[in-house]
């Protein structure tokens, strides 16, 4: 042991610098806003915005994608909230996230049953089924990894699942800003597609979390 | 146990402020407890009990954001204890499973100030002499309860009831002379 630990409270103790109220919450809304902002350039500068933007924010679709993909994101930060604590339970955010899931999910689903047996390969598979899984895992990277860089600083004790919430978290905020590029109006492509990606941010982030997120 | 946590939330309040000597009280206290926390989970490796009781006040220190003002402080710095302890057994290879909320004992156990060891005293005298000897073979000199169920020639599951009993009348007993 190199120090006493009388002197080492001593240094811990001679200039404790004050912690505002509501620290935890306000880095993860600086690392949202980090992460929407890295979303948008790439959206602007790679993927392009969707040709008919301007026509396409008067209609209901495209404000129920964003709300949905947004809720998916509140999710995550809300569960982060609590597992950035070492005694944090993370549950009701969980339910919360899983309700808001099933709940979209579920309608695209009873649309498309209740269409057309004609119709429902194209209401599904859209015209970007192929590219929608990856462009949001994409997307969502920056957000991704300075969510796990602010966790590190902070003290979660479990692992996997913090590194799940940080995906849905970076995965919900990207798929709300792919919005703005992708054109695809059916909720059950939305339901299908747009949820694959974020909960594969999840997955990534489970990954990574497992040995990112010791300290 | 409630009164301790109430004395160090609100050192730690005073802490996240930038009170200095406060937080000098807090950490000097939490460090005693947790000491007595590792040493019991660590008779075969107690060498190590000093060092975890350092990581552990560091990690307080320097983790210190988290803890979120409207939830008790002792789970929160318990937490971090464990964590750690888990820690150290896995880069040992150990596993382990800890409950979450078994600090508890310490903090009944604990009691740092002379004057109120005295007071603990005086409490234990008025208990009888069977209890007596049973908080004092468990809580005090740390035996297990089978070990102090042989000294007192009773099971180990009746010694635990005993002691919960003890320990409750105990309470009562303290914070009567408190109040009073």
């Amino acid at each position: 042991m190199a120090v006493r630990t009388d002197d080492l409270i001593d240094q811990l103790a001679a200039r404790p610098r004050a912690i505002p109220a509501g620290a935890v919450q306000r880095r993860f809304v600086g690392v949202a806003v980090a992460g929407g902002l890295a979303a948008l350039v790439m959206v602007l500068a790679w993927l392009g915005t969707r040709e008919d933007l301007a026509q396409a924010m008067t209609g209901r679709m495209f404000w129920m994608k964003a709300i949905y993909t947004a809720l998916l994101g509140v999710a995550g930060f809300w569960a982060l909230e609590r597992l950035a604590r070492p005694d944090g339970a993370p549950r009701k955010a969980l339910l919360f996230g899983a309700l808001v899931l099933a709940l979209f999910v579920g309608m695209g689903f009873g649309q498309w049953l209740a269409a057309d047996w004609e119709h429902r390969r194209s209401m599904m598979m859209g015209g970007s089924w192929k590219v929608c899984f990856r462009y949001i895992l994409t997307l969502a990277l920056p957000g991704l990894a300075a969510t796990l860089v602010v966790l590190r600083g902070m003290a979660p004790t479990r692992p996997a699942l913090t590194g799940f919430a940080a995906g849905a978290f970076a995965g919900g905020v990207a798929a709300t800003v792919y919005g703005l590029h992708c054109g695809e109006s059916t909720m059950v492509f939305v339901g299908t597609w747009y949820t694959l990606g974020v909960l594969g941010t999840g997955a990534l982030g489970a990954l990574v979390g497992r040995w990112a997120l010791r300290w | 146990m409630t009164e301790t946590e109430a004395a160090l939330k609100a050192l730690m309040l005073l802490s996240l402020d930038g009170d200095a000597p406060a937080y000098r009280l807090l950490l000097s206290q939490l460090g005693g407890r947790l000491r007595v926390y590792f040493e019991r989970r660590m008779r075969d490796a107690s060498g190590d009990v000093e060092d975890l009781v350092q990581e552990t006040l560091m990690a307080v220190h320097t983790r210190r954001a988290t803890y979120d003002r409207a939830q008790p402080f002792t789970p929160w710095a318990f937490a971090l204890a464990r964590y750690k302890l888990i820690d150290h057994w896995r880069r040992r290879k150990v596993r382990v499973t800890l409950p979450i909320d078994d600090y508890v004992e310490v903090l009944a156990a604990y009691a740092p100030e002379p004057g109120s060891a005295m007071d603990l005293d005086k409490a234990l005298e008025t208990l009888p002499e069977r209890q007596r000897n049973l908080v004092r073979d468990v809580k005090i000199e740390g035996l297990s309860l089978a070990e102090a169920g042989d000294r007192a020639g009773v099971s180990e599951g009746a010694a635990k009831v005993a002691l919960h009993r003890a320990l409750k009348s105990l309470g009562e007993r303290m914070r009567g002379r408190a109040d009073g």
